[in-house]
């Protein structure tokens, strides 16, 4: 029992939220394995961004456990949980605007090597740290842009460098919010293929609606609707599966 | 203990006298930030414009009590459009700096503009020969000006109320105000929805600051000196919210009045350290949107 | 993570941003002209050093604002709270018998700290209108505190009495203002000197992060909170010490010194400079305060309604001061 769950980079159990009458999440048990590449899909409304937010912390769960890594989170502020390995991407681009890309990474790596709060040493003298981050930006082939001022630069690049600052914390859980979400159409496969070259040791997990990138991305589906989680499995037993059809058929056709 | 009463009693009057001017000239600026999110710290220009009107109307032109008022009104009313629609307009949704800064110029220049038309010193108010004087309820005399204010202005916050709950306007402020994006959505033409609240509540501001010029005396420092008041008012009430600001403008009006009868080495001290209790126990004010 | 990537000379020109970046900190040579600027100003206006010596201790002022609101992105309407403070400390001890300058001007430094750090902690935890109507009421709360103990304080009249002794009772403060002079410029040295060092830092590059995007500093771990309420604490600090600087240099403190006045003016000489550089403030102010001098004295009123315009203006067609329209001259 003890060897399963150390095994699981995150997890809840039984996962509550209810804002008055509305039921965001109801009794969610999630689990996301070391090293996974896992989508979560679901219509309009059925609580994707709320569970994001409660993983992370930026909402409290009325009951249920959170756990990162085998240990328990769900009291834990959002800083904390990030300390602890759980990284985010937010789906509307949230990066300091008219600092430069190579200073975006930088102020992440320096939270994770807890250096951010000097106030003695030029920020200069951490060498390695903007070293580190300017791989980082090589890596998703940004290294061009570095010292550019994120709001300048085009809005796929912009989604590639959250992923970059996301990565500069070295994160053991990756939650991805709509990495391509407002990415013009040739701009997608740049986030795709960043996706994919992901670290193995990163558990990923990808929140979205663009089918053809989740089943692209994903080894595991879970399927949420209306808070619950309706269903999980392989994309091709998700493809099949009569009930999924039904919530996004049902969907396309009250349209 | 009748004097506790009798003390108790006229605190209470003038508390609720003050509390009208507070509203009237706060509910204004609470529904405009709500709306727009827009930092407006010269919302006070417009009272003291109103209270320039009414008082240089009554004195240098004689004009009756009541015609003076309405044109306070409507002289605020419009002022306020050309400023929203020509400074403030291109600011919305940008830093709180911009807006801050703006502002804050408007105020410096209305006090130069007020000390250049009308000199340094206070404004009399001289109420109408059919508001002087005291009227008798049961026992006691009250101030006839100040039964009055309150009077008036419960009349003005009774049409306010109703309008805003019945009829199409007010249903579209009250949208507006609570989810701008939606309003929008729906069709609601949220530019000029803006600026004719923004008008309303400029006018009623300047109404406000005309009926209570012999609370808040109307002086070139006017928009600085008060302008902790009707921030406190929005703050405490809630922004955006329309019955908050009339709970907090009672709690501050009677407060005030209170500690400045009762312990007046203390003064205002005991409102600014309230609304910080207040505003710690609820940062959003009493009514406020979480 | 690096895949077969940018040929070798593409990748040596790129890691020049490595370096470029890593370098940020150094002094530039232009940095020294204020200070030759301030020397050269001692030896050529020997009439106006009272003047300069006002202008060095708000430049102080200046430079503690532009720490919270051109870095943190506090947006505060009471910083003159702490100016204020750090004045009637510095005055009340003068005039009560303890008029050693060093010593009045840490404990003015650390009086206003410690206010700073007291409402701090409740101001911060708020954003937007509300942390902005919070600090106008700390400041009003003061001021009207100021004026009701006014054994204390003298009142509305202002504080009276104030005598300052000689620094290390050699340097007396005389009617030309040569001590004043020096002593602020030391003084403001000091003072520009650590906050460089702290916007250079790592925890000062965290600041801006918070400045533009608060949201994604949590989402990295970042104690927002503890950073802001540090720096917050250390301006009060710096503009206290600028409120104690002016309080001994013209042996005068009153209520104006606590005031929404005060605090409106100081933005917009900071404004006029650019917010955020640092160096705004030793452009904005001297301008500001010289033109002031120069205006004021003809016709009050209407130099109140030019500042208000140029606030105005300021917005409509300059933001980001001086400094930006530099930069967006030279592109």
């Amino acid at each position: 029992m003890n060897e399963a769950t150390t095994a699981l980079a995150l997890e809840t159990r039984l996962l509550c939220k209810s804002f008055g009458a509305l039921t965001v999440a109801d009794r969610i048990d999630f689990r996301l394995q070391r090293g996974a590449r896992h989508a979560l899909i679901g219509p309009n409304g059925a609580g994707k961004t709320s569970f994001v937010n409660l993983v992370t912390g930026a909402l409290r769960p009325d009951s249920g456990e959170i756990l990162i890594d085998g240990s328990v989170v769900t009291e834990l502020a959002q800083s904390v949980r990030v300390k602890r390995g759980l990284a985010r991407t937010f789906q509307v681009t949230a990066l300091f605007r008219r600092l430069s890309a190579l200073e975006n990474v930088t102020l992440a790596i320096a939270e994770r090597e807890g250096v951010a709060g000097d106030l003695a040493r030029p920020a200069g003298r951490y060498r390695w740290i903007i070293e580190e981050a300017f791989a980082l930006l090589e890596g998703l082939e940004l290294a061009a842009d570095a010292l550019r001022p994120v709001n300048m630069l085009a809005y796929g690049r912009q989604r590639l460098i959250e992923i970059a600052v996301a990565l500069g914390l070295g994160p053991k859980v990756l939650l991805l919010d709509e990495p391509a979400a407002g990415v013009p159409s040739r701009e997608t496969e740049l986030v795709a293929s960043v996706v994919e070259r992901l670290p193995s040791d990163i558990a990923v997990l990808i929140i979205d609606h663009d089918m053809g990138l989740v089943f692209r991305l994903a080894r595991r589906i879970t399927v949420m609707v209306e808070g619950r989680i309706l269903v999980e499995g392989p994309p091709e037993a998700i493809a099949a599966d009569p009930e999924v059809r039904r919530v996004y058929l049902g969907e396309h056709e009250r349209r | 203990m009748a004097d506790t009463l009798s003390a108790a009693i006229s605190i209470g009057f003038h508390g609720l006298a003050f509390a009208m001017v507070l509203y009237l000239i706060s509910v204004g600026l609470s529904v405009t930030m709500g709306m727009m999110g827009f930092v407006n710290l010269a919302h006070g220009v417009f009272a003291m414009l109103g209270g320039y009107v009414v008082t240089s109307l009554m004195s240098r032109h004689g004009v009756p009590f009541a015609a003076a008022l309405a044109g306070a009104a409507l002289v605020t009313a419009l002022g306020s459009i050309v400023v929203e629609r020509l400074l403030y307009r291109p600011l919305y949704g940008g830093d709180d700096l911009d807006q801050v800064l703006l502002t804050m110029g408007l105020v410096f220049m209305s006090v130069a503009t007020a000390t250049y038309l009308w000199g340094p010193i206070p404004q009399p108010m001289r109420p109408p020969r059919w508001l002087s004087g005291e009227i008798a309820i049961g026992p006691r005399g009250f101030p006839a000006y100040r039964s009055f204010l309150i009077l008036s202005g419960a009349a003005l916050v009774t049409v306010l109320w109703l309008g805003l709950e019945r009829t199409p306007l007010g249903v579209r402020i009250r949208a507006a105000v609570d989810n701008l994006r939606m309003a929008q959505s729906v069709g609601i033409n949220t530019s000029r929805l803006f600026t004719l609240t923004f008008a309303l509540g400029s006018g009623l501001a300047g109404l406000g600051g005309g009926l209570g010029a012999d609370l808040l005396a109307i002086n070139p420092n006017y928009a600085l000196d008060n302008l902790v008041y009707f921030l406190i008012v929005v703050a405490v009430g809630g922004l955006g919210s329309i019955r908050g600001p009339f709970v907090a403008a009672l709690l501050i009006g009677v407060a005030d009045t209170g500690f400045k009868y009762l312990l007046p080495e203390l003064g205002a001290f005991v409102i600014y350290a309230l609304t910080m209790a207040i505003l710690l126990w609820r940062p959003r004010g009493l009514f406020g949107r979480t | 993570m690096a895949t077969a990537g940018p040929v070798r000379a593409d990748l040596r020109a790129e890691s020049g941003a490595v370096a470029v970046f890593a370098r940020r900190h150094r002094v530039h040579p232009l940095e020294a002209l204020p200070w030759a600027a301030a020397i050269a100003a001692f030896a050529l206006f020997p009439s106006y050093l009272p003047l300069g010596a006002q202008i060095l201790a708000t430049i102080l002022f200046a430079l503690s604002a532009d720490l919270v609101l051109g870095y943190a992105g506090i947006v505060t309407l009471g910083h003159a709270a702490f100016f204020g403070v750090g004045a009637y400390t510095a005055g009340i001890l003068a005039a009560h018998g303890w008029g050693e300058p060093i010593s009045g001007l840490i404990a003015a430094a650390l009086a206003a700290a410690l206010l700073g750090l007291i409402s701090g902690l409740v101001v911060l935890r708020t954003t937007g209108l509300t942390l902005l109507m919070q600090t106008l009421v700390v400041a009003t709360l003061l001021h009207e505190a100021a004026n009701k103990a006014s054994a204390l304080t003298g009142g509305d009249d202002g504080l009276q009495g104030m005598v300052v002794w000689p620094i290390f009772g050699l340097f007396r403060f005389d009617l030309f203002g040569r001590t004043a002079y020096v002593y602020c410029l030391v003084v403001l040295f000091l003072g520009w000197w650590t906050a460089r060092q702290i916007v250079q830092s790592p925890f000062g590059r965290s600041l801006t992060g918070i400045r533009e995007n608060v949201l994604r500093m949590h989402a990295i771990g970042a104690p927002v909170m503890r950073r802001r309420l540090v720096i917050y604490t250390f301006a009060a600090g710096l503009a206290g010490t600028a409120g104690a600087l002016i309080a001994q240099t013209t042996q005068f403190v009153g209520l104006g010194f606590l005031g929404l006045e005060r605090s409106g003016t100081i933005l917009i000489m900071l404004i006029i400079g650019g917010v955020g550089r640092l160096y705004g403030a030793f452009i904005g102010v001297p301008l500001y305060m010289i033109a002031q001098d120069r205006f004021s004295a003809i016709e009050p009123v209407y130099w109140y309604f030019e500042i208000g315009l140029l606030m105005v203006l300021t917005v409509v067609f300059a933001r980001g001061g001086l400094f930006a329209l530099i930069d967006r001259l030279r592109r």
